[in-house]
Protein backbone atom coordinates (compact mmCIF):
# COMPACT_ATOMS: atom_id res chain seq x y z
CA UNK A 1 0.00 0.00 0.00
CA UNK A 2 1.31 3.46 -1.11
CA UNK A 3 1.60 6.03 1.59
CA UNK A 4 3.70 8.53 -0.32
CA UNK A 5 3.93 12.24 0.37
CA UNK A 6 0.64 13.64 0.52
CA UNK A 7 -0.58 16.43 -1.98
CA UNK A 8 0.13 20.27 -1.19
CA UNK A 9 -3.47 21.51 -1.45
CA UNK A 10 -1.34 24.86 -2.00
CA UNK A 11 0.82 23.74 -4.80
CA UNK A 12 0.10 24.38 -8.48
CA UNK A 13 -0.63 21.84 -10.82
CA UNK A 14 1.18 19.07 -10.75
CA UNK A 15 4.13 19.34 -13.72
CA UNK A 16 3.60 16.33 -15.61
CA UNK A 17 1.32 13.04 -15.43
CA UNK A 18 3.85 11.35 -13.06
CA UNK A 19 3.49 13.65 -10.61
CA UNK A 20 -0.14 13.91 -10.93
CA UNK A 21 -0.55 9.92 -10.50
CA UNK A 22 1.78 10.38 -7.07
CA UNK A 23 0.55 13.49 -5.76
CA UNK A 24 -3.02 11.74 -6.51
CA UNK A 25 -1.69 8.70 -3.92
CA UNK A 26 -1.51 6.11 -7.17
CA UNK A 27 0.97 3.24 -7.20
CA UNK A 28 3.14 4.55 -10.07
CA UNK A 29 4.48 2.72 -12.84
CA UNK A 30 7.33 4.06 -14.67
CA UNK A 31 9.58 2.02 -17.18
CA UNK A 32 12.88 2.68 -18.95
CA UNK A 33 13.68 2.94 -22.51
CA UNK A 34 17.41 2.96 -23.49
CA UNK A 35 18.08 5.08 -26.60
CA UNK A 36 20.25 3.25 -29.95
CA UNK A 37 23.78 3.26 -30.38
CA UNK A 38 22.46 5.36 -33.86
CA UNK A 39 20.38 8.03 -35.59
CA UNK A 40 17.13 6.22 -35.69
CA UNK A 41 14.47 6.87 -33.26
CA UNK A 42 11.90 4.99 -35.24
CA UNK A 43 12.12 2.29 -32.03
CA UNK A 44 11.96 4.79 -29.17
CA UNK A 45 8.54 6.33 -30.96
CA UNK A 46 7.47 2.63 -31.06
CA UNK A 47 8.27 1.55 -27.15
CA UNK A 48 6.58 4.93 -26.38
CA UNK A 49 3.44 4.48 -28.06
CA UNK A 50 3.25 1.13 -26.55
CA UNK A 51 5.03 1.63 -22.54
CA UNK A 52 2.49 4.65 -21.84
CA UNK A 53 -0.20 2.49 -22.01
CA UNK A 54 0.78 0.49 -19.29
CA UNK A 55 3.29 3.05 -17.40
CA UNK A 56 2.72 6.48 -15.97
CA UNK A 57 6.56 7.69 -17.77
CA UNK A 58 8.83 6.57 -18.89
CA UNK A 59 12.98 7.29 -18.43
CA UNK A 60 15.77 8.23 -21.22
CA UNK A 61 18.42 7.34 -20.09
CA UNK A 62 21.57 9.56 -20.21
CA UNK A 63 24.41 7.55 -22.73
CA UNK A 64 23.54 4.13 -20.08
CA UNK A 65 26.59 3.00 -18.82
CA UNK A 66 29.15 5.44 -20.44
CA UNK A 67 28.10 3.98 -23.69
CA UNK A 68 27.59 6.40 -26.48
CA UNK A 69 23.75 6.71 -27.22
CA UNK A 70 21.23 9.14 -28.88
CA UNK A 71 20.94 11.50 -26.30
CA UNK A 72 18.29 11.43 -23.92
CA UNK A 73 16.96 14.89 -24.81
CA UNK A 74 15.93 13.38 -27.94
CA UNK A 75 14.86 10.75 -26.82
CA UNK A 76 12.84 12.22 -24.85
CA UNK A 77 11.10 14.38 -27.66
CA UNK A 78 11.00 11.59 -29.60
CA UNK A 79 8.55 10.27 -26.32
CA UNK A 80 6.50 13.02 -26.53
CA UNK A 81 5.54 12.98 -30.19
CA UNK A 82 4.70 9.36 -29.97
CA UNK A 83 2.27 10.78 -26.32
CA UNK A 84 4.17 9.75 -23.49
CA UNK A 85 5.83 11.43 -20.66
CA UNK A 86 8.96 11.68 -20.75
CA UNK A 87 11.90 11.59 -17.86
CA UNK A 88 14.91 12.97 -19.12
CA UNK A 89 17.86 11.44 -17.24
CA UNK A 90 20.99 13.73 -17.29
CA UNK A 91 24.18 13.38 -15.82
CA UNK A 92 26.98 15.16 -14.57
CA UNK A 93 29.86 12.65 -16.11
CA UNK A 94 29.61 14.36 -19.42
CA UNK A 95 28.37 17.92 -19.14
CA UNK A 96 29.53 20.88 -16.80
CA UNK A 97 27.01 23.24 -14.81
CA UNK A 98 26.69 25.39 -18.28
CA UNK A 99 25.71 22.41 -20.52
CA UNK A 100 23.27 21.30 -17.74
CA UNK A 101 21.42 24.09 -17.00
CA UNK A 102 21.34 24.93 -20.59
CA UNK A 103 19.84 21.19 -21.60
CA UNK A 104 17.02 21.84 -18.75
CA UNK A 105 15.48 24.87 -20.15
CA UNK A 106 15.62 23.40 -23.92
CA UNK A 107 13.91 20.39 -22.33
CA UNK A 108 11.45 22.28 -20.38
CA UNK A 109 10.98 24.55 -23.76
CA UNK A 110 10.21 21.41 -25.61
CA UNK A 111 7.64 20.36 -23.06
CA UNK A 112 9.36 17.37 -20.71
CA UNK A 113 8.44 17.73 -17.58
CA UNK A 114 10.15 15.29 -15.75
CA UNK A 115 14.56 15.52 -14.83
CA UNK A 116 16.04 12.64 -12.89
CA UNK A 117 19.33 13.78 -11.79
CA UNK A 118 22.35 11.34 -11.40
CA UNK A 119 25.78 11.21 -11.29
CA UNK A 120 26.34 8.30 -13.94
CA UNK A 121 28.05 5.47 -14.61
CA UNK A 122 32.15 6.45 -14.46
CA UNK A 123 33.40 6.77 -18.24
CA UNK A 124 35.86 3.58 -17.37
CA UNK A 125 32.67 1.20 -18.07
CA UNK A 126 31.75 2.65 -21.54
CA UNK A 127 33.16 2.19 -24.70
CA UNK A 128 35.27 5.40 -24.17
CA UNK A 129 37.21 4.26 -21.67
CA UNK A 130 39.94 6.85 -22.01
CA UNK A 131 37.28 10.03 -21.77
CA UNK A 132 37.87 12.56 -19.36
CA UNK A 133 34.73 12.62 -17.14
CA UNK A 134 33.54 16.26 -16.17
CA UNK A 135 31.97 15.94 -12.96
CA UNK A 136 32.04 19.49 -12.24
CA UNK A 137 28.74 18.90 -10.55
CA UNK A 138 27.70 15.99 -8.32
CA UNK A 139 24.10 14.79 -8.50
CA UNK A 140 23.16 16.71 -5.02
CA UNK A 141 24.06 19.72 -6.59
CA UNK A 142 22.72 19.37 -10.28
CA UNK A 143 19.31 18.59 -8.02
CA UNK A 144 19.46 21.81 -5.89
CA UNK A 145 20.39 24.08 -9.35
CA UNK A 146 17.37 22.36 -10.92
CA UNK A 147 15.12 23.71 -8.33
CA UNK A 148 16.78 26.82 -7.81
CA UNK A 149 16.11 27.61 -11.44
CA UNK A 150 12.75 26.53 -10.93
CA UNK A 151 11.64 27.57 -7.81
CA UNK A 152 13.58 30.80 -7.21
CA UNK A 153 14.08 31.03 -10.95
CA UNK A 154 18.03 31.75 -10.74
CA UNK A 155 20.75 30.16 -12.25
CA UNK A 156 23.47 28.42 -10.15
CA UNK A 157 26.00 31.86 -10.94
CA UNK A 158 22.48 33.78 -9.31
CA UNK A 159 21.47 35.85 -12.68
CA UNK A 160 17.33 35.49 -13.40
CA UNK A 161 15.59 33.28 -15.66
CA UNK A 162 12.72 35.21 -17.49
CA UNK A 163 10.80 31.99 -18.09
CA UNK A 164 12.04 29.04 -15.28
CA UNK A 165 11.84 25.50 -16.42
CA UNK A 166 8.44 23.72 -15.05
CA UNK A 167 9.67 20.04 -13.94
CA UNK A 168 9.40 17.70 -11.64
CA UNK A 169 12.76 16.49 -10.27
CA UNK A 170 14.16 13.27 -8.96
CA UNK A 171 17.05 11.40 -8.16
CA UNK A 172 18.48 7.73 -7.59
CA UNK A 173 19.53 6.19 -4.87
CA UNK A 174 21.14 2.79 -4.53
CA UNK A 175 19.94 1.11 -1.09
CA UNK A 176 22.44 -1.55 -1.66
CA UNK A 177 25.49 -0.02 -1.85
CA UNK A 178 27.28 0.43 1.67
CA UNK A 179 26.08 1.34 5.06
CA UNK A 180 22.63 2.07 5.22
CA UNK A 181 22.74 4.60 7.33
CA UNK A 182 25.57 6.40 4.53
CA UNK A 183 22.67 5.67 1.96
CA UNK A 184 20.03 7.21 4.10
CA UNK A 185 21.97 10.34 4.76
CA UNK A 186 22.62 10.88 0.94
CA UNK A 187 19.04 10.41 0.02
CA UNK A 188 18.20 12.91 2.51
CA UNK A 189 20.96 15.50 0.88
CA UNK A 190 19.08 14.57 -2.55
CA UNK A 191 15.70 15.39 -0.78
CA UNK A 192 17.06 18.05 0.89
CA UNK A 193 18.53 19.51 -2.42
CA UNK A 194 14.88 19.47 -3.73
CA UNK A 195 14.27 15.33 -5.21
CA UNK A 196 10.75 14.78 -4.86
CA UNK A 197 10.71 11.45 -6.40
CA UNK A 198 13.48 8.91 -6.09
CA UNK A 199 14.20 6.09 -8.52
CA UNK A 200 16.12 3.33 -6.75
CA UNK A 201 18.73 0.73 -8.24
CA UNK A 202 17.38 -2.33 -9.06
CA UNK A 203 16.26 -4.49 -6.23
CA UNK A 204 16.85 -8.36 -6.03
CA UNK A 205 17.38 -8.21 -2.39
CA UNK A 206 13.84 -7.60 -1.16
CA UNK A 207 15.00 -8.18 2.66
CA UNK A 208 18.02 -5.65 2.42
CA UNK A 209 15.79 -2.97 0.66
CA UNK A 210 12.84 -3.41 3.31
CA UNK A 211 15.55 -2.92 5.99
CA UNK A 212 17.11 0.44 3.94
CA UNK A 213 13.80 1.30 3.52
CA UNK A 214 13.03 1.21 7.61
CA UNK A 215 15.97 3.63 7.94
CA UNK A 216 14.00 5.88 5.29
CA UNK A 217 10.66 5.61 6.99
CA UNK A 218 12.79 6.06 10.49
CA UNK A 219 14.16 9.58 9.29
CA UNK A 220 11.15 10.41 7.59
CA UNK A 221 12.17 10.63 3.70
CA UNK A 222 9.13 8.58 2.52
CA UNK A 223 6.83 12.10 3.48
CA UNK A 224 8.92 14.53 1.49
CA UNK A 225 9.68 12.14 -1.41
CA UNK A 226 8.11 9.51 -3.82
CA UNK A 227 10.06 6.59 -3.53
CA UNK A 228 10.00 3.98 -7.11
CA UNK A 229 11.55 1.11 -6.46
CA UNK A 230 13.58 -0.13 -9.09
CA UNK A 231 12.62 -3.41 -11.08
CA UNK A 232 14.83 -5.49 -13.64
CA UNK A 233 12.90 -8.90 -14.84
CA UNK A 234 16.05 -11.31 -15.59
CA UNK A 235 15.80 -12.48 -19.07
CA UNK A 236 18.20 -15.60 -18.73
CA UNK A 237 20.53 -16.86 -16.26
CA UNK A 238 23.35 -14.90 -18.34
CA UNK A 239 21.34 -11.77 -17.48
CA UNK A 240 21.24 -11.80 -13.57
CA UNK A 241 24.41 -13.05 -13.08
CA UNK A 242 26.09 -10.49 -15.13
CA UNK A 243 23.61 -8.09 -12.98
CA UNK A 244 24.84 -9.92 -9.80
CA UNK A 245 28.37 -8.49 -11.20
CA UNK A 246 27.48 -4.92 -11.02
CA UNK A 247 28.58 -3.21 -8.69
CA UNK A 248 26.17 -1.98 -5.92
CA UNK A 249 23.72 -4.57 -7.05
CA UNK A 250 23.41 -7.50 -4.60
CA UNK A 251 21.26 -10.89 -6.37
CA UNK A 252 20.22 -13.61 -3.33
CA UNK A 253 22.14 -16.70 -4.67
CA UNK A 254 18.48 -18.79 -5.06
CA UNK A 255 17.41 -15.88 -7.84
CA UNK A 256 20.38 -16.73 -9.82
CA UNK A 257 19.97 -20.51 -8.98
CA UNK A 258 15.72 -20.36 -9.98
CA UNK A 259 16.97 -18.75 -13.57
CA UNK A 260 19.78 -21.18 -13.89
CA UNK A 261 17.24 -24.54 -13.24
CA UNK A 262 14.50 -22.54 -15.24
CA UNK A 263 13.39 -24.44 -18.84
CA UNK A 264 11.53 -21.68 -19.04
CA UNK A 265 13.95 -18.64 -18.57
CA UNK A 266 11.58 -15.44 -20.02
CA UNK A 267 8.77 -16.95 -17.92
CA UNK A 268 10.80 -17.81 -14.68
CA UNK A 269 12.24 -14.08 -15.24
CA UNK A 270 8.72 -12.56 -15.44
CA UNK A 271 7.09 -14.89 -12.18
CA UNK A 272 10.40 -13.29 -10.21
CA UNK A 273 9.65 -9.56 -11.47
CA UNK A 274 6.35 -10.19 -10.55
CA UNK A 275 7.02 -11.39 -6.75
CA UNK A 276 9.66 -8.80 -6.39
CA UNK A 277 6.84 -5.96 -7.56
CA UNK A 278 4.12 -7.60 -5.04
CA UNK A 279 6.33 -7.36 -2.29
CA UNK A 280 7.48 -4.17 -2.72
CA UNK A 281 4.24 -3.22 -3.03
CA UNK A 282 3.60 -4.06 1.01
CA UNK A 283 6.21 -2.20 2.05
CA UNK A 284 5.31 1.16 3.36
CA UNK A 285 6.78 4.26 1.88
CA UNK A 286 6.46 2.10 -1.39
CA UNK A 287 4.73 4.91 -3.86
CA UNK A 288 5.59 2.77 -6.95
CA UNK A 289 7.73 1.11 -9.09
CA UNK A 290 10.41 1.44 -11.83
CA UNK A 291 10.38 -1.08 -14.26
CA UNK A 292 13.61 -0.96 -16.39
CA UNK A 293 13.28 -3.95 -18.43
CA UNK A 294 15.93 -2.42 -21.30
CA UNK A 295 16.61 -4.96 -24.32
CA UNK A 296 13.45 -6.29 -22.77
CA UNK A 297 10.72 -3.73 -23.40
CA UNK A 298 8.24 -6.12 -24.39
CA UNK A 299 7.84 -7.55 -21.16
CA UNK A 300 6.35 -4.56 -19.27
CA UNK A 301 2.88 -4.60 -20.82
CA UNK A 302 2.40 -8.66 -19.72
CA UNK A 303 4.35 -7.80 -16.17
CA UNK A 304 1.74 -4.66 -15.12
CA UNK A 305 -1.19 -6.29 -16.50
CA UNK A 306 -0.44 -9.77 -14.43
CA UNK A 307 0.88 -7.36 -11.17
CA UNK A 308 -2.46 -5.85 -11.50
CA UNK A 309 -1.62 -2.17 -12.13
CA UNK A 310 -3.08 -2.06 -15.49
CA UNK A 311 -5.24 -0.25 -16.63
CA UNK A 312 -2.91 3.01 -15.54
CA UNK A 313 -4.97 5.81 -13.90
CA UNK A 314 -5.76 8.42 -17.05
CA UNK A 315 -4.66 11.53 -15.48
CA UNK A 316 -4.36 15.07 -16.67
CA UNK A 317 -1.75 17.33 -15.04
CA UNK A 318 -3.94 20.58 -14.27
CA UNK A 319 -6.17 18.03 -11.78
CA UNK A 320 -4.79 17.11 -8.58
CA UNK A 321 -6.64 13.22 -8.62
CA UNK A 322 -6.88 10.32 -10.14
CA UNK A 323 -9.49 8.33 -11.69
CA UNK A 324 -11.58 5.64 -9.75
CA UNK A 325 -10.15 2.51 -12.14
CA UNK A 326 -6.97 3.27 -10.81
CA UNK A 327 -5.02 0.31 -10.39
CA UNK A 328 -3.68 -0.34 -6.97
CA UNK A 329 -6.63 1.51 -5.41
CA UNK B 1 55.90 15.11 -2.71
CA UNK B 2 55.50 14.46 -6.90
CA UNK B 3 54.74 11.10 -7.90
CA UNK B 4 56.12 10.13 -10.75
CA UNK B 5 56.72 6.16 -13.08
CA UNK B 6 59.38 5.93 -15.29
CA UNK B 7 58.79 5.71 -18.35
CA UNK B 8 59.47 2.81 -21.41
CA UNK B 9 62.70 3.02 -23.32
CA UNK B 10 60.98 2.50 -26.38
CA UNK B 11 59.09 5.74 -26.14
CA UNK B 12 62.10 7.80 -24.77
CA UNK B 13 63.82 6.57 -28.02
CA UNK B 14 61.05 7.72 -30.32
CA UNK B 15 61.43 10.66 -28.85
CA UNK B 16 64.89 11.48 -29.93
CA UNK B 17 64.74 12.20 -33.73
CA UNK B 18 68.04 12.05 -35.13
CA UNK B 19 69.96 13.13 -31.82
CA UNK B 20 72.91 10.70 -30.87
CA UNK B 21 74.28 13.20 -27.82
CA UNK B 22 72.05 12.75 -25.09
CA UNK B 23 72.22 14.10 -21.58
CA UNK B 24 70.41 12.36 -18.86
CA UNK B 25 69.19 14.51 -16.00
CA UNK B 26 68.20 13.64 -12.81
CA UNK B 27 66.38 15.20 -9.70
CA UNK B 28 67.33 14.60 -6.11
CA UNK B 29 64.06 15.25 -4.70
CA UNK B 30 60.98 13.43 -4.92
CA UNK B 31 61.73 11.40 -8.02
CA UNK B 32 64.59 10.03 -5.91
CA UNK B 33 62.27 9.33 -3.56
CA UNK B 34 59.82 7.25 -5.67
CA UNK B 35 62.41 5.67 -7.68
CA UNK B 36 61.89 6.96 -10.71
CA UNK B 37 64.12 10.13 -11.55
CA UNK B 38 67.10 10.34 -9.22
CA UNK B 39 70.59 9.14 -9.50
CA UNK B 40 70.33 5.51 -9.68
CA UNK B 41 67.33 5.79 -12.35
CA UNK B 42 69.66 8.22 -14.77
CA UNK B 43 72.74 5.48 -14.30
CA UNK B 44 70.05 2.90 -15.59
CA UNK B 45 68.25 4.61 -18.21
CA UNK B 46 71.67 5.25 -19.30
CA UNK B 47 72.95 2.14 -19.76
CA UNK B 48 69.59 0.83 -21.52
CA UNK B 49 70.09 3.54 -23.60
CA UNK B 50 73.81 2.76 -25.16
CA UNK B 51 72.70 -0.76 -25.21
CA UNK B 52 69.37 0.22 -27.91
CA UNK B 53 71.73 2.35 -29.75
CA UNK B 54 74.16 -0.62 -29.80
CA UNK B 55 71.43 -2.82 -30.90
CA UNK B 56 70.68 -0.55 -33.48
CA UNK B 57 73.95 0.18 -34.83
CA UNK B 58 73.76 3.90 -34.16
CA UNK B 59 75.99 4.05 -31.21
CA UNK B 60 74.70 7.25 -28.42
CA UNK B 61 76.71 9.05 -25.95
CA UNK B 62 75.03 9.55 -23.47
CA UNK B 63 76.21 11.71 -20.27
CA UNK B 64 74.69 11.27 -16.86
CA UNK B 65 73.98 14.16 -14.24
CA UNK B 66 71.36 14.58 -11.46
CA UNK B 67 71.56 18.09 -9.70
CA UNK B 68 69.44 18.76 -6.63
CA UNK B 69 66.39 19.95 -7.85
CA UNK B 70 65.33 20.82 -11.25
CA UNK B 71 62.09 23.21 -10.60
CA UNK B 72 64.41 25.74 -9.29
CA UNK B 73 66.76 27.42 -11.56
CA UNK B 74 69.54 28.11 -9.10
CA UNK B 75 70.31 24.44 -9.64
CA UNK B 76 70.53 24.15 -13.02
CA UNK B 77 73.07 26.22 -13.73
CA UNK B 78 76.16 23.30 -13.27
CA UNK B 79 74.16 22.06 -16.11
CA UNK B 80 75.34 24.56 -18.47
CA UNK B 81 78.65 22.99 -19.61
CA UNK B 82 77.36 19.25 -20.19
CA UNK B 83 73.97 20.67 -22.41
CA UNK B 84 75.97 22.73 -24.90
CA UNK B 85 77.76 19.67 -25.73
CA UNK B 86 74.47 17.81 -26.16
CA UNK B 87 72.12 17.35 -29.05
CA UNK B 88 69.31 16.41 -26.75
CA UNK B 89 68.20 16.09 -23.06
CA UNK B 90 66.03 13.28 -21.18
CA UNK B 91 65.07 14.75 -17.62
CA UNK B 92 64.24 12.19 -14.86
CA UNK B 93 62.63 15.57 -13.15
CA UNK B 94 58.71 15.74 -12.74
CA UNK B 95 56.89 17.65 -15.55
CA UNK B 96 57.93 21.06 -13.48
CA UNK B 97 62.03 19.63 -13.86
CA UNK B 98 61.01 18.81 -17.67
CA UNK B 99 59.84 22.41 -18.46
CA UNK B 100 62.61 24.58 -16.47
CA UNK B 101 65.22 22.78 -18.26
CA UNK B 102 63.61 23.46 -21.67
CA UNK B 103 62.96 27.17 -20.79
CA UNK B 104 66.57 27.03 -19.51
CA UNK B 105 67.80 25.42 -22.76
CA UNK B 106 65.22 26.46 -25.61
CA UNK B 107 67.64 25.28 -28.36
CA UNK B 108 67.93 21.68 -26.84
CA UNK B 109 64.60 19.37 -27.00
CA UNK B 110 63.65 17.99 -23.65
CA UNK B 111 62.30 14.30 -23.37
CA UNK B 112 60.55 13.52 -20.75
CA UNK B 113 61.86 10.51 -18.51
CA UNK B 114 58.90 10.06 -16.38
CA UNK B 115 55.28 10.41 -16.32
CA UNK B 116 53.89 12.43 -13.67
CA UNK B 117 51.15 10.92 -11.72
CA UNK B 118 50.74 13.87 -8.42
CA UNK B 119 50.96 14.96 -5.05
CA UNK B 120 51.26 11.79 -2.68
CA UNK B 121 53.24 9.80 -0.35
CA UNK B 122 54.91 6.31 0.36
CA UNK B 123 51.82 3.74 2.17
CA UNK B 124 53.99 0.30 2.06
CA UNK B 125 57.62 -0.65 0.38
CA UNK B 126 57.59 0.00 -3.48
CA UNK B 127 53.86 1.50 -3.60
CA UNK B 128 53.33 5.68 -3.56
CA UNK B 129 49.58 6.67 -3.48
CA UNK B 130 48.26 10.17 -4.77
CA UNK B 131 46.76 11.94 -1.77
CA UNK B 132 46.51 15.56 -3.83
CA UNK B 133 44.91 16.43 -7.32
CA UNK B 134 45.99 19.80 -6.43
CA UNK B 135 43.15 21.43 -7.19
CA UNK B 136 43.82 24.84 -5.31
CA UNK B 137 41.13 24.83 -2.54
CA UNK B 138 41.47 22.68 0.10
CA UNK B 139 38.55 20.98 1.29
CA UNK B 140 40.07 18.56 3.73
CA UNK B 141 38.71 20.32 6.92
CA UNK B 142 35.20 19.62 5.58
CA UNK B 143 35.69 15.82 4.92
CA UNK B 144 37.36 14.47 7.68
CA UNK B 145 41.13 14.63 6.39
CA UNK B 146 40.53 12.49 3.22
CA UNK B 147 40.60 14.16 0.37
CA UNK B 148 37.35 13.21 -2.34
CA UNK B 149 39.03 15.08 -5.03
CA UNK B 150 41.48 13.13 -5.10
CA UNK B 151 40.71 9.73 -4.00
CA UNK B 152 36.67 9.37 -5.48
CA UNK B 153 36.50 8.49 -9.09
CA UNK B 154 34.07 11.21 -9.69
CA UNK B 155 35.11 13.80 -7.58
CA UNK B 156 32.10 13.86 -5.68
CA UNK B 157 31.36 16.66 -2.84
CA UNK B 158 28.44 15.63 -1.25
CA UNK B 159 28.78 11.70 -0.56
CA UNK B 160 29.04 8.61 -2.42
CA UNK B 161 27.81 7.45 -5.91
CA UNK B 162 25.39 4.13 -6.20
CA UNK B 163 28.65 2.23 -7.56
CA UNK B 164 30.46 1.11 -4.52
CA UNK B 165 30.02 -2.44 -3.15
CA UNK B 166 31.04 -3.39 -0.02
CA UNK B 167 33.41 -0.22 0.60
CA UNK B 168 34.72 -0.45 -2.59
CA UNK B 169 34.98 1.83 -5.69
CA UNK B 170 33.04 1.44 -9.03
CA UNK B 171 36.20 1.93 -10.89
CA UNK B 172 38.74 -0.28 -9.24
CA UNK B 173 37.91 -2.93 -6.70
CA UNK B 174 40.75 -2.25 -4.64
CA UNK B 175 40.02 1.07 -4.34
CA UNK B 176 38.39 1.99 -1.71
CA UNK B 177 35.37 4.25 -1.73
CA UNK B 178 36.66 7.57 -0.73
CA UNK B 179 32.75 8.70 0.55
CA UNK B 180 32.76 5.60 2.93
CA UNK B 181 35.95 6.22 4.41
CA UNK B 182 34.76 9.61 5.14
CA UNK B 183 31.82 8.28 6.11
CA UNK B 184 33.38 6.01 8.63
CA UNK B 185 36.35 8.63 9.94
CA UNK B 186 33.11 11.22 10.59
CA UNK B 187 31.12 8.39 12.69
CA UNK B 188 34.19 7.66 14.28
CA UNK B 189 34.57 11.81 15.34
CA UNK B 190 30.72 12.07 15.93
CA UNK B 191 31.12 14.66 13.20
CA UNK B 192 28.29 13.25 10.86
CA UNK B 193 26.34 16.12 10.46
CA UNK B 194 29.14 17.27 8.81
CA UNK B 195 28.29 14.96 5.88
CA UNK B 196 24.68 16.10 6.24
CA UNK B 197 25.03 19.85 5.07
CA UNK B 198 25.11 20.04 1.28
CA UNK B 199 28.62 21.48 -0.09
CA UNK B 200 27.71 23.62 -2.94
CA UNK B 201 29.12 23.28 -6.58
CA UNK B 202 33.05 23.75 -6.19
CA UNK B 203 34.87 26.55 -8.02
CA UNK B 204 37.44 25.33 -10.21
CA UNK B 205 38.82 27.91 -11.67
CA UNK B 206 41.74 27.22 -9.12
CA UNK B 207 42.08 24.03 -10.34
CA UNK B 208 42.55 23.58 -14.03
CA UNK B 209 40.18 26.04 -15.20
CA UNK B 210 41.74 28.97 -14.87
CA UNK B 211 44.85 29.05 -16.75
CA UNK B 212 48.29 28.88 -15.20
CA UNK B 213 48.25 29.01 -11.41
CA UNK B 214 50.65 31.47 -9.50
CA UNK B 215 51.90 31.66 -6.15
CA UNK B 216 53.38 35.43 -5.19
CA UNK B 217 54.16 36.81 -1.66
CA UNK B 218 55.94 39.26 -1.10
CA UNK B 219 57.42 38.83 1.40
CA UNK B 220 59.09 36.24 0.10
CA UNK B 221 60.85 38.48 -2.58
CA UNK B 222 63.43 40.47 -0.56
Amino acid sequence: MSTGPQTDKKKNAAASRLEAVLRAGIFAVTAEIGPPKHADGTRIRRLAAELKEYSDAQNLTDNQTAVVRLCSLAAAVHVLQAGGDPVLQMTTRDRNRIALQSDLLGAASLGIRNVLCLSGDHQRFGNHPEAKGVFDLDSVQLTAAVRRMRDEGLFLCGEEIKAPPRVFIGAVENPFAGPVELRVLRLGKKIAAGAEFIQTQVVYDVPAFSEWMAAVRAAGWHKRAFILAGVIPPKSDRAIRYMSRVPGITVPDELIRRMERAADPLGEGRRIALEIIRQLRDIEGVSGVHIMAVNWEDVVPELVAEAGLYPRPRISTTQGGGDSDAAGH
Amino acid sequence: MILARPRQVSSILAGLGGARRLAVIGCQECVTVCQAGGRKEVSCLAHLLRIAGLKEGLPLMVTEATVARQCDTAYLAPLDPLVEQVEACISLGCGVGVQFIAERYPGVPVIPGVDTVGGGGTTAPGVWEERCAMCGECVLDQTAGICPVTRCAKSLLNGPCGGSSGGMCEVDPDLPCAWEMIYRRMKERKSLDDLRSIRPPKNWVSSRSGGLRRVIREDAMR
